[in-house]
């Protein structure tokens, strides 16, 4: 009788369980490291019985318009969203994001790498969780620097990689001393020459909103960059964004590749990459000016203002967010899978020191690196490798197609300038800056 | 010799239609093949066509991560529905316009043929807070109806063609036996144009399988079909270009199937009226 009780109670408190179930929808991109998110999330849904998981899965281009529509208009098709952060401050202050503040007690918001917080954070309050976090860095073919009889030192200058790269050329054996992005567009060509451009000194706008190409600073940015690539770089550089330098790189075509942080755990993956033992690790370049040509982004987790579920949204951010995670994904994965750039406590742990041999780069990178301060010379706006204002989309890949040009010959850098110094002031005066 | 220069122009033009099919065809065998490959084949600078190491870990990998068999079925019931709604309004639409003509049919086929030319992103926002406003993101029956919406001005362009070579006099000798309008449509008009109505019904079944920009926007996890399967497998950051050929030869492998079984009916809906 009472086992009868007990099976009928059972099967009261399952019903009642799913009736009361929450069921919340994550919109992500389709990067490895959130992959691994979605195998993992089992572990969340045991935890939390009462809230159930949808995936919204897509490339980040694709995903970046979805959102951006349905946080405008209050769709309210997505409680979690994976958005960058480029966005995160524009929609903060635009009221589209919910503050982040039922994280819970464990938490330890203070282990957040302070340059990654703090693009998150506006007047004071967290809009976004940083899911993971990525600079840009120098990988290079330690066997091919070697045999060039040169040796790359932690701190390279821009003079060092174009010196590097030239004798790393072998064009004859199809490999090529640089692989740099030149595929068009604001989060493409634009991140890496925009970076580089901080360490040449040049900027995107003065105190005043008023565009820079014409500076001697861009010249000499966009000069080195055509002739880097025209020297010692693989054909159709034009056509190349990170996924086909990575691909180059790996079948061991590159002798140099400066591009994201979070490549260093696909190059020296035994699994898929042919160098995965001949690859070094060094900061990105500079010119002896105080800034280095490192960019910071982190892909990060919030909870749109349209969600009715913003508490079981914020329960799930915390525990993909959190040291717990990283622990779990050490576990099932290894160490070197855990998501990088976001925690300090993950750079002072030396087994995942030891399994991945670019995180103090990572960590420097990451340390280095002032979106409030990311130029020579004083800017009005925020962001490294973008300039966090809502048209920078639509200007940045404007100018992308002016680089790309450049490089594929069809204008010359002064033109290529030019033309970009002259739809970006058409651009900013049409949104009226300086903005009272 | 005259027949000597038939065959031989008979040859050249086998040939040439070969060529164009291989050309047309090689970017989805290659995909298929691509999906037989690890990620390192797939990325690799001296690809090979057959001589790899042939595996099915790609398919494995998909089917394990997405609900396949769910965005399939979603697909069917958008593509299938919202082509059969539009049946249903193309039909007696494209009768009135072949048959019962005034001199405003041309302009008002020219108008429902220029919506076309409309791109899509410009009516993104109104579309998409009307759908949110009447509950019908992220469900079947809105896809049903954008789709149904989207494909309407081709589906009444195509009936129009077909029902206009249906002579006038078989019409007027049914009214004439006392046929009302619908016994004319259902009884006479349908019968005779059943070819054409076919190949319509197929080509908007494909149009609105492949369709990609509302299918993305319009949808999230509960009636998204394979169009935003395969854009899950797409990423900026990591090779995943295997997986990502698995996921489209899953997605474009039903409708293929469909058109090589009603091609004859395509190829003879699409050229009906083309020589005259």
């Amino acid at each position: 009788m009472s086992m009868k009780l007990s099976a009928v109670a059972g099967c009261a408190l399952l019903f009642s369980t799913s009736l009361l179930a929450e069921t919340i929808t994550i919109a992500t991109v389709n990067n490895g490291d959130m992959i691994t998110m979605q195998e993992l999330s089992s572990d969340f849904t045991a935890k939390n019985p009462d809230i159930t998981l949808k995936w919204v899965t897509l490339e980040e281009n694709i995903l970046r318009q979805r959102v951006t529509t349905d946080v405008a208009t209050r769709g309210g098709q997505y409680d979690v969203m994976t958005i960058g952060t480029y966005e995160v401050p524009i929609w903060g202050k635009q009221g589209w994001l919910t503050e982040l503040d039922k994280l819970g007690e464990n938490y330890d918001l203070d282990d957040l790498l302070p340059a990654i917080r703090s693009g998150l954070t506006v007047d004071n309050k967290l809009f976004a969780a940083p899911f993971y976090g990525e600079s840009s860095m120098v990988m290079y073919r330690k066997d091919l620097m070697q045999k060039a009889g040169l040796e790359m030192p932690t701190k390279p200058s821009w003079d060092f990689i174009r010196q590097a790269a030239k004798a790393m050329t072998d064009k004859e054996a199809g490999v090529y001393g640089i692989c740099l992005r030149g595929k068009a567009g604001w989060g493409e060509n634009v991140a890496l020459i925009t970076s580089m451009s901080n360490s040449f000194g040049a900027r995107w706008f003065d105190e005043n909103w008023q565009p820079q190409f014409d500076s001697k600073e861009w010249q000499a940015t966009l000069q080195y960059y055509v002739e880097l690539l025209e020297e010692s770089g693989p054909p159709g550089s034009s056509a190349n964004g990170f996924n086909e330098n990575l691909a180059l790189f790996q079948t061991g075509k590159c002798g140099i590749w400066i591009d994201a942080t979070v490549a260093g755990a696909f190059v020296t993956n035994v699994k898929d990459s042919e160098v995965a033992d001949k690859v070094g690790f060094a900061l990105a370049p500079d010119n002896g000016l105080g800034k280095r040509g490192n960019w910071l982004w982190a892909w990060t987790l919030a909870v749109p203002k349209s969600s009715t579920k913003s508490d079981a949204a914020m329960k799930f951010i915390s525990w993909a967010t959190s040291k717990e995670y990283s622990a779990l994904v050490a576990e099932k994965k290894g160490w070197a899978k855990v998501p990088p750039g976001t925690r300090a406590s993950l750079y002072d742990n030396p087994e995942y020191i030891k399994a991945a041999p670019f995180a103090q780069i990572t960590l420097e990178s990451i340390q280095s690196a002032d979106p409030i301060n990311p130029t020579v010379k004083p800017v009005p706006y925020v962001g490294i490798q973008f300039v966090a204002i809502p048209e920078f989309q639509g200007i940045g890949t404007a100018v992308g197609q002016q680089f790309s040009a450049a490089l594929t010959g069809q204008l010359t850098v002064k033109q290529a300038l030019e033309s970009s110094q002259r739809l970006v002031e058409r651009a900013m005066k049409k949104a009226r800056y300086p903005k009272k | 010799m005259a027949i000597n220069k038939s065959n031989k122009s008979k040859f050249i033009y086998t040939i040439l239609a070969w060529g164009i099919s291989g050309l047309i065809f090689f970017p989805i065998l290659w995909t298929i093949l691509t999906s037989f490959k690890t990620e390192a084949e797939a990325i690799s600078a001296s690809p090979s066509l057959l001589m790899f190491d042939w595996t099915l870990e790609n398919y494995r990998d998909v089917l394990a991560r997405s609900p396949y068999f769910d965005h399939f079925w979603n697909s069917v019931v958008i593509s299938l529905g919202s082509s059969l709604l539009g049946l249903l309004i193309a039909i007696p639409a494209a009768w009135s316009m072949a048959f019962v003509q005034n001199k405003r049919t041309k302009n008002l086929l020219m108008w429902m043929l220029s919506t076309k030319m409309l791109p899509p992103v410009g009516v993104l926002i109104p579309i998409y807070m009307l759908f949110r406003d009447f509950d019908l993101l992220d469900t079947k029956i809105g896809l049903v109806i954008v789709m149904t919406l989207i494909n309407l001005p081709i589906m009444v362009w195509m009936l129009y063609t077909y029902f206009r070579e249906i002579p006038n006099e078989i019409l007027e000798a049914s009214r004439m036996d006392g046929a009302n309008i619908i016994d004319e449509i259902f009884h006479v008009l349908l019968p005779i144009a059943l070819p054409g109505i076919a190949s319509t019904l197929l080509l908007n079944v494909i149009l609105a399988w492949n369709e990609a920009f509302w299918s993305l926007i319009l949808t999230a996890a509960n009636a998204a079909p394979l169009t935003a399967f395969i854009a899950s497998y797409s990423s900026p950051e990591g090779l995943f270009y295997a997986k990502l050929s698995a996921a489209s030869a899953m997605a474009i492998v039903p409708i293929l199937i469909l058109g090589w079984f009603s091609q004859k009916q395509l190829v003879r809906g699409l050229s009906f009226g083309a020589v005259k």
